[in-house]
């Protein structure tokens, strides 16, 4: 019985994922195309992936991104630990209302609506007291910090919920105390949870296009911004290459991601 | 001592990220507010706020002159509020129609293939939208991969235009938020206990019965979750618009970036904004309160 | 006349496991049948290909004179009860019990007084709006009992139907379902793996070991003459002697088994044979003095049990053979043997059970 799936099912659901999948692998296979030519196959070729490391434009933004990323991937990852830990360990407190509210409702905010909104405010605060001068790479990593750090906080929370309080108890009446228990007890048991939740929150950041726009300056193009202004121009061999290299690096990352979570689920 | 360190490590804990939170996602938010009741002017910055603290004491003088406009030139606004809506509904619609069968493909395999399967279905996810979306543009364009095919089997003579359509839209869509459906639906299928289903199927229930009087039903939570998930972020959509839309479907979020951008009508691109999050706070409320209903 | 319900040759694999091996049996209309054996015996499988939800890798189901083979699971005249009930959360008792008369299409006044006819059965009146979560275990057996049987099949399958409920329930509740079944006269088949409930309620016992069907009789005939030691040990306390057959003298055949046992047998056994003697404790008379019956010796009381109505003895007799002895309470016995350490037992040769091999 458990194996009868109608025929119409497996044809939708192998639709669907060839909806998810199809896109992607063609342009993985047109980004070695020898031709400059888009849909027209003329041998096989690496070159664009050569001309790559020559855009000097494309480098700088690929590093911004990774700086971006690192550094805001990092900051929500040590948030998002703070809000997990006081929902789940401060059971009654001031303001958890407030925190509640405050880390859901980014997630659920449209990205040009946080973009627009955070640009407005750091405008505000440039006329009021001259901080932030500009905008550029930190303006870029508070905004996607404050969006990463609502994701992490969800992933870890997910992880905090299952470990036993008692355990954490059981570890106090022993003497030690509440952050040395916390540090050696159960900081290693959601490990897992953290790395994924900075991969998460890296992801994010490094794939963000719209906030990224809103937020940054003169001069602190991203990698998605610079990609978003090149296909404006029209469908390239040039862009399928970086596409396939970032896609491909991300998709090396989620796995990771994954297999500690799967990995940690099985265990149980 | 020691507990007074206790106690100051926990108003870090909850402090820390409020205050951040609080400064970096909703004093904009309010400032946004600000924007939007304020008088648009040609300067730097383009408004007057509405709210000042200035060299004679605070001041508060409120505008609604940009709603107004918005209300004037509905066409322009409040038509591609409209659509936003709309598009968002159906991509919701056709993103269930995919989602439901794979998810219950899933729910229906054994362990270990549901394990890779939903890891297949999340990589997408992670991967950048905007690159997606480029590689959609690669398959829909009239000298794309899809019309490059017709053409040479000899199906049609000129390229079909699929850019720019409601079409495009729809595949950017179901491309990009296919997975959020999947994942709620997916949660509430493999809870399903298969004798319930070999129970209406000894009771004289075919296929279509099963699926409308059992199965449908006792995943109603994960259709709902999963229609919340898409439609939420499909209405403020910027990028699939953006890439794949004409002027036919133009949605808000598009349109706060070119009031922004390129009219440089910061007052009005809050207002809109302001609009945006009405729309979104609705359906949230609704789920809000059929919570509520299922619990009582 | 061709049975009502035929099962022949019957037998499911599961890639090389043998789950159901060639099982054969028929049923009368209106028979309640008991499938007993250990866990994992296939009993579950055999009621499930019953039900259409499994092929039968070999062999062929008939009911009522029509091949099953290729009839779905929602067409049969077959109605099964789950395990665990299966009931359908998301809709009330009632909407539970017309389901399946809402899939034949029934005008909607007749459904509901059928459904007020079972609820009354099962005494749910007045329930029907409940869902299942607010109901107790109980009532929750006797709604899918209810919508089992709202079809009215032919032939109802219960798997395991007693299974969650506490022991005090489980036997009012099988008394129930004897009543249930003789007002209908539908034909059951009821699994269970406890023994003492497929006394109480069938009519006939077929008894499963490792896939195989190896007795089928009346719970009667189970008890007192089982074929095999596997069913004699499965149904009911037995004890077991091994024995060589000496020779036939009379009525009786002689046998040594430490001690000469005369005991009651087909003239198929010959002198040297090994056999096992079983014995039900309840069988056996424990007295402090000899009696001079047929079949007594000597034993040591190694241990005692006091069970209400009587009490249950572990004894060893010559050549430390180990028996089980019952006494009633209400048996007029000459001394109560309880506080001795020592006795003698003896047994009628009509009572022995001979198992060859
Ligand atoms: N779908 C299946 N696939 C593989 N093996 C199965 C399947 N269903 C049952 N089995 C195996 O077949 C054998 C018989 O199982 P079945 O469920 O019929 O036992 P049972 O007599 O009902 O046991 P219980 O009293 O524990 O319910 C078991 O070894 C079981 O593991
Ligand atoms: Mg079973």
């Amino acid at each position: 019985m458990r194996s009868t799936v109608p025929l119409l099912v497996k044809l939708l659901a192998t639709a669907g994922f060839g909806i998810l999948y199809i896109p992607v692998m063609m342009m993985m296979i047109y980004s070695f195309n020898r031709g400059k030519l888009v849909s027209v196959w003329a041998g096989f070729s690496t070159k664009w992936y050569k001309e790559l490391w020559y855009d000097d434009v494309l480098l700088t933004a690929l590093y911004k991104s990774l700086l971006i990323g690192f550094s805001s991937a990092t900051i929500s990852t040590i948030f998002g630990l703070l809000i997990a830990i006081a929902f789940l360990r401060f059971s009654n407190f001031r303001g958890r209302l407030f925190l509640s509210l405050f880390a859901s409702a980014p997630l659920v905010m449209p990205e040009a609506v946080t973009g627009l909104s955070m640009l407005l405010l750091f405008i505000a605060m440039e006329a009021s007291f001259g901080w932030p001068s500009g905008r550029a790479v930190d303006t870029i990593m508070i905004a996607h910090a404050t969006f990463g750090m609502c994701c992490a906080a969800v992933v870890i929370q997910t992880r905090l919920r299952d470990i036993d309080k008692s355990l954490e108890e059981a570890a106090k009446d022993l003497g030690g105390r509440q952050p040395f228990v916390f540090l050696s007890i159960i900081l290693p048991l959601i490990l897992p949870s953290i790395i994924a939740a900075w991969l998460l929150s890296f992801t994010l950041s490094f794939d963000d296009l719209v906030i990224a726009s809103f937020v940054s300056g003169p001069g602190s193009s991203t990698l998605p911004i610079v990609i978003f202004s090149k296909i404006r121009l029209g469908v390239s061999p040039e862009i399928n290459a970086i596409a396939t290299l970032m896609i491909l690096t991300i998709s090396a990352l989620v796995m990771i991601g994954s297999f500690l979570v799967l990995r940690r689920d099985g265990k149980k | 001592m020691h507990s007074l360190l206790q106690k100051f490590g926990r108003l870090l804990v909850i402090w820390l990220p409020l205050g951040w939170l609080g400064i970096f996602f909703m004093l904009p938010l309010v400032e946004m507010v600000n924007v939007s009741l304020s008088e648009a002017r040609r300067a730097v910055p383009p408004y007057n706020p509405a709210f000042q603290i200035g060299k004679d004491g605070i001041s508060f003088q409120p505008v609604v002159d940009n709603y107004l406009l918005i209300y004037e030139y509905w066409e322009d606004y409040l038509w591609p509020a409209v659509n936003s809506v709309r598009l968002a509904f159906f991509s919701t619609l056709y993103c269930l129609l995919f989602a439901y069968p794979m998810a219950w493909w899933i729910a229906r395999s054994n362990k270990s293939l549901q394990h890779i399967l939903l890891v297949l279905i999340l990589m997408p996810f992670w991967t950048s939208s905007l690159l997606r979306m480029y590689a959609l543009i690669g398959l829909l364009n009239p000298n794309g991969v899809i019309n490059d095919f017709l053409i040479w089997a000899g199906i049609t003579v000129t390229p079909i235009q699929m850019m720019q359509t409601d079409f495009s839209i729809y595949s950017g869509m179901i491309l990009t938020y296919l997975p959020l459906m999947i994942l709620p639906l997916y949660a509430s299928l493999v809870r399903l206990d298969n004798s319930v289903l070999e129970a209406a199927a000894d009771l004289g229930a075919k296929n279509w019965d099963i699926f409308r009087t059992i199965i449908l039903p006792l995943s109603m939570p994960g259709v709902i979750a999963g229609c919340l998930l898409v439609f939420i972020p499909a209405v403020g959509e910027f990028v699939i618009p953006a890439l794949l839309g004409g002027p036919e479907q133009l949605m808000l979020g598009k349109v706060i970036w070119t009031e922004f951008f390129r009219n440089r009508d910061w007052p009005v691109a809050a207002a809109i904004a302001i609009i945006l999050i009405a729309i979104i706070i609705l359906p949230i409320v609704y789920a809000r309160y059929q919570d509520k209903e299922s619990i009582s | 006349m061709t049975p009502f319900i035929r099962i022949q040759n019957i037998s499911k694999k599961f890639g090389k496991l043998l789950a159901v091996d060639d099982v054969s049996f028929n049923l009368e209309r209106g028979e309640l049948f008991s499938l007993l054996g250990p866990s994992g015996c296939g009993k579950t499988t055999l009621l499930r290909m019953l039900a259409g939800f499994e092929k039968p890798s070999e062999g062929y189901i008939e009911i009522d004179g029509q091949n099953m083979a290729n009839v779905d699971p929602a067409d049969r005249p077959v109605n099964i009860m789950f395990q665990s009930y299966a009931l359908f959360p998301h809709m009330s008792v009632s909407n539970n019990i017309a389901y399946g008369l809402k899939r034949a299409s029934l005008p909607s006044d007749e459904i509901k007084a059928r459904v007020e006819e079972l609820l009354r059965l099962v005494h749910l009146s007045g329930m029907g709006a409940r869902k299942p979560s607010t109901l107790s275990g109980g009532q929750r057996q006797r709604v899918a009992l209810a919508r089992a049987l709202a079809r009215r099949p032919k032939l109802l399958l219960l798997d395991e139907p007693l299974a969650a409920l506490d022991k005090k329930l489980r036997s009012e509740t099988q008394f129930e379902l004897v009543n249930i079944q003789e007002q209908l006269g539908t034909t059951f088949i009821v699994v269970t793996h406890d023994q003492e409930e497929a006394m109480t309620l069938s009519t006939r016992i077929g008894v499963m070991d490792n896939g195989k069907l190896v007795q089928t009789a009346t719970p009667n005939e189970i008890y007192e003459k089982p074929e095999t030691r596997f069913v004699a040990d499965f149904v009911g306390d037995i004890s077991f002697l091994e024995a060589t057959v000496i020779e036939r003298t009379g009525k009786y055949w002689l046998m040594e088994a430490a001690t000469p046992i005369y005991a009651i047998g087909s003239s198929t056994l010959t002198s040297g044979m090994k056999v096992s003697l079983a014995i039900r404790p309840e069988k056996i008379t424990l007295t402090s003095q000899s009696t001079g019956h047929l079949n007594e010796f000597p034993v040591e009381i190694e241990d005692w049990a006091f069970y209400g109505a009587g009490t249950q003895y572990k004894v060893i007799g010559p050549d430390g053979i180990k028996l089980k002895v019952y006494q009633s309470h209400n048996q007029p016995s000459h001394a109560n043997p309880r506080h001795l350490e020592t006795g003698f037992v003896h047994f009628s040769p009509d009572a022995t059970i001979i198992l060859e091999g």
